[in-house]
């Protein structure tokens, strides 16, 4: 399946805006976040297609996950 | 109308300038953006202001703590923050708190607001708020910010907003600091936030506009993304804005 991951701030670093992935049908966010080298610990805010996702959650293809790192500054 | 508030219409009605001047707002955290929300409460008209922050000024606050100055390093900034309102808008009853806010002491010390406003450094001290708001069972507007990214969403009672935003539920272990701590904080994003943090508290306070509840909206000044996030999981049937927010927030 194809899924589109799209990252925010500082996820973009060396990575990109939008990426186009191929995975197998099992692959999680937790699984494409491992690809991309990305800190689950970075992962403050999961979308899948818009809405609030799990990193665990199943995937389908054409999905659209969405990453944005913790902002915790004041 | 008092001629310091003239201005203040027609964007907002009279009445609605009178319902603000009867208003508590808590402002926790007087540093980057704290500093800002008080300025805009403050001439905004808020009749009554409580600033809490245990902190003392250093001179690496000076990029962008709009209360901190050649002369005041050192000083409390809850304090600083009174100091300044007396110049601003004496007609502000204001109540400076120079410790800090848990969820423990946050209940008593926070009682009487109608609002609170989350302008906390770090993660876990904003958990704390959420919980303190919980208590009192009055709204949260969350506001942070990180070098050119910045967030605001506001939190009402039984929303718990804050574990979507900081990964609670996804998952995620989290972290107890974000990218601020690599990107450090300058002049013009805390104000950005504050403002529009700002613009969601008077209308939350209102009853009137378009709410960020249960959305976070994500601002990224380098590339000029303003986006605004649905946190309602897909599956959970999203709870409607309740009576709660016209019952104990409408203009009187």
């Amino acid at each position: 399946m194809t899924i589109t991951v799209r990252l925010f701030a500082t996820l973009r670093e060396g990575r990109g805006k939008e990426l186009e992935l191929e995975a197998n049908n099992e692959a999680t966010p937790r699984d494409l976040a491992a690809r991309l080298g990305i800190d689950v610990k970075d992962v403050a805010i999961l979308l899948v297609n818009g809405r609030d996702g799990r990193l665990d959650d199943a995937l389908a293809d054409g999905d659209r996950v969405s990453v944005f790192p913790p902002v915790g500054g004041g | 109308m008092l001629a310091r508030y003239e201005r203040n219409l027609n964007a907002l009605s009279e009445s609605e300038v009178d319902a603000l001047a009867s208003r508590t707002v808590a402002v926790v955290g007087c540093g980057g953006l704290g500093g800002y929300l008080l300025e805009y409460l403050g001439r905004l008209g808020v009749g009554s202001l409580i600033a809490a922050d245990g902190d003392f000024f250093e001179e690496s606050n000076l990029n962008r703590q709009i209360l901190s100055d050649a002369i005041n390093i050192g000083d409390n900034k809850a304090e600083a923050a009174k100091k300044r309102m007396a110049l601003v808008n004496p007609l502000v009853a204001f109540r400076a708190l120079p410790l800090r806010i848990d969820a423990e002491n946050g209940p008593d010390l926070l009682r009487g607001a109608d609002l609170i406003m989350d302008a906390v450094d770090g993660i876990p001290s904003r958990f704390a708020l959420q919980e303190t708001a919980e208590i009192l069972g009055i709204p949260l507007v969350h506001g942070a910010v990180a070098g050119w990214y910045g967030q605001v969403t506001s939190v009402f009672p039984g929303d718990r907003t804050l574990d979507e935003v900081y990964g609670r539920n996804s998952g995620a272990e989290g972290r107890d600091r974000g990218i601020e701590a690599r990107l450090g904080n300058f002049s013009f994003g805390p104000a950005a936030v504050a403002a529009l943090q700002t613009a969601e508290a008077v209308k939350v306070l209102l009853g009137r506009g378009e709410r960020l509840r249960r959305r976070l909206l994500v601002v990224d000044l380098l590339e000029n993304d303003f986006e605004i996030l649905d946190l309602r999981r897909p599956t959970a049937p999203g709870k409607e804005e309740t009576a709660f927010t016209k019952r104990t927030l409408a203009p009187n």
